[in-house]
């Protein structure tokens, strides 16, 4: 406990007015306990982390934390995040998205980030719904499922936000739950030493809209199926498609080298500056 | 030398400071592009291509967060695509310049000709109660200074500055002596001195202006497109709420004079005056001397800022004036805050054009000769 203590003096704003605006028993607060364990493990100085949200309950995350914050506008928090990175390559940038955030209105700069490789790290809260608003459907929603934008039942197949990652191109991705807080702390870890584009997708519940209206049970309920659900990479590896179903594949998907952007461009003002010299 | 107008744009830009353009190609201003594709990293700077217009002013107002003087450029389709993030940069107040080379519309519109239909977009394209500067350039030299003063005053009042021309100034070529060793006046943000712990970020001065931390340089403070207090974190009371947008406006209009700027050609006596900016402002000079010659009292009125707009120019030709001539290559955006300012004094005759050609010197003196008559 009193770790935790240490690391809630350190990295929380104590002049920001809390409580939160989270649901109580939201994972949000065990995403943002895995992001601050790996920032302090990392030995990162608060002065070189910038974090960028966009709009959504995730949006609110920056907020609480005693970095350089960035609340942007929905969907494009990645788009900012490319400025601030190729500005100052020295920070360490981090964004924070929701799976509407994120595929939905932000997808066009998710892939495209992903293509790039410019070294960030995008966390992905997918809680399966639009929460802040009051439960409506998003990308991530999965077939069959209700929302109160489809309460007679969701008809669109919902995207696979690591694996969209994995073909746009990222370096790095990795999947976990908020159940299992450890390895998410390790896939973060590994997400931010990452040079590139990486992606942690944090499969998490929305016991308050999602939940609800889906008959789910309390969040407890709601982490205890993320258990059951959950298979490793090196299990799945060894199962069919068919029995991959209804299951969450948790682990390092994809770890990859590629030419990092910034790298690349350094190149370019050589290029450029020897062509002016000329 | 020889240069484009839009050419002189990324000149002006690069002479300013600029060093992070984003931006997405789009006629008629991709020259824009192109030119600080070559001319950026040979100065340490950055160009990038995004995937669109929404994600090119992300991008810029990212980088200008970081402390980079930033800019992009686009026309009509593209500006419309950038409307919500220039309310997050004039709410958080964030420094960058955005260039839009008109063209006609709307939609997809004229692609290749000239217009000047995003006057109004500029000044309300996006949602909410904001103020905004926009200048305008008439000729190639004008893109190229314009272009600086809008980096100066974006920095100067963290603001987005936008920059309108129109398609034919953007690919007029002209010849532009540019000096070297002029001395250019170049204003660069004010940075907080005090230590960190005593930084209010948002926090009220006598010029409504706060100092701007870059992030990584030690102030970590949140930026947020939601309405903040003084330490830029979110709110909802009323008395913190309504002083901050207060600010936005008086940090703007009590600047007037500093951001305001016209030209008057021979308006002392004239009893027609053209108010016209952009390109319709050089078919406005010509017939100004073509009537002259005929000994016709003409005047012209440019408008090199066209917001905030220019209340007092406008009150100035009044005084003179019997008649005030608005030639516009839209139809009636400015003719009608000059009738605004006119309060039915004097005569206002509107010329409006929106055939995707430019509204020539002929045209205007016909004007002035129905006017006379």
């Amino acid at each position: 406990m009193a770790e935790v203590t240490k690391l809630i003096h350190k990295y929380l704003r104590h002049d920001k007015k809390f409580p939160h605006v989270w649901c109580p028993g939201c994972g949000i607060g065990i995403m943002l306990g895995a992001l601050i364990r790996a920032i302090d493990r990392i030995g990162y100085e608060k002065d070189e982390i910038v974090l960028i949200s966009g709009i959504g309950c995730s949006g609110r995350l920056p907020v609480y934390v005693d970095f350089n914050t960035l609340h942007t506008t929905h969907g494009r928090a990645i788009t900012f995040a490319t400025g601030v990175k190729l500005a100052k390559p020295s920070l360490k940038v981090i964004v924070i998205m929701g799976d509407g955030d994120a595929v939905a209105i932000g997808g066009n700069h998710f892939i495209h980030a992903a293509r790039r490789n410019i070294d960030m790290t995008a966390l992905i809260l997918n809680n399966s719904i639009y929460g802040m608003t009051g439960g409506q459907s998003s990308p991530a929603t999965p077939y069959g499922m209700r929302s109160t934008t489809t309460i007679y039942s969701n008809i669109e197949q919902s995207f696979n936000i690591s694996e969209l990652a994995v073909t746009a191109g990222a370096a790095f991705v990795g999947r976990g739950t908020v159940y299992h807080a450890r390895l998410l702390d390790s896939l973060m870890e590994k997400a931010f030493l990452k040079q590139g584009f990486s992606v942690v997708e944090v499969i998490s519940h929305c016991h308050t809209q999602f939940g609800r209206q889906n008959r789910l049970g309390t969040a407890v309920q709601m982490m205890e199926q993320q258990r059951d659900q959950a298979v490793t990479v090196e299990k799945a590896a060894r199962m069919k498609p068919e029995e991959l179903k209804e299951k969450i594949v948790i682990g390092v998907l994809v770890d990859k080298e590629l030419p990092v952007y910034q790298d690349e461009y350094e190149k370019i003002r050589e290029r450029a500056k020897e062509v002016m010299g000329r | 030398m020889l240069l484009q107008g839009n050419e002189a744009v990324a000149e002006g830009a690069l002479r300013a400071g600029c060093r992070f353009f984003a931006g997405y190609p789009i006629t008629p201003a991709t020259e824009i592009s192109e030119v600080l594709s070559v001319r950026l990293p040979q100065v340490d700077g950055t160009f990038i291509q995004m995937e669109d217009e929404i994600a090119s002013l992300g991008a810029v107002i990212g980088a200008s967060l970081a402390g980079v003087k930033s800019m992009t450029a686009t026309s009509g389709p593209g500006f419309s695509l950038m409307q919500e993030n220039l309310g997050l940069a004039i709410i958080a107040e964030v420094p960058c310049v955005i260039v839009n080379v008109m063209r006609g519309g709307p939609s997809t519109g004229l692609p290749t000709f000239p217009a000047q239909s995003d006057v109004m977009q500029a000044r309300w394209g996006t949602h909410g109660d904001h103020p905004i500067i926009v200048l305008s350039a008439s000729t190639v030299r004008e893109c190229f200074d314009m272009t600086i003063r809008a980096f100066n005053l974006s920095e100067r009042f963290r603001t987005p500055v936008i920059v309108l021309i129109d398609e034919v100034v953007g690919h007029m070529r002209e010849k532009m002596a540019l000096d070297d060793e002029e001395e250019i006046e170049i204003f660069n943000r004010v940075k907080p001195t005090m230590p960190p712990e005593w930084y209010i970020p948002y926090e009220d001065t006598p010029s409504g202006v706060s100092p701007m931390a870059n992030f990584g340089e030690g102030y970590r403070y949140h930026v947020t497109g939601l309405t903040h207090d003084v330490r830029g974190f979110p709110t909802s009371r009323p008395d913190e709420i309504g002083p901050f947008i207060s600010r936005l406006h008086r940090k703007i209009s009590s600047h007037f004079p500093e951001i305001q700027t016209a030209e008057y050609f021979q308006t002392e006596d004239a009893e027609i005056t053209i108010v016209a900016y952009g390109c319709v402002a050089r078919s406005a000079k010509r017939a100004v001397i073509e009537a002259r010659e005929k000994g016709r009292k003409v005047g012209l009125l440019k408008l090199m800022t066209i917001w905030p707009f220019m209340r007092t120019a406008v009150e100035k030709v009044l005084q003179t004036s019997k008649v005030l001539i608005v030639p516009e290559m839209n139809m009636g955006q400015i003719s009608r805050e000059v009738k605004r300012v006119n309060r039915g004094i004097t005569r206002v005759v509107a010329l409006n054009k929106v055939d995707g050609t430019i509204i020539t010197p002929m045209e205007i003196l016909s004007r002035i000769q129905e006017v006379v008559s």
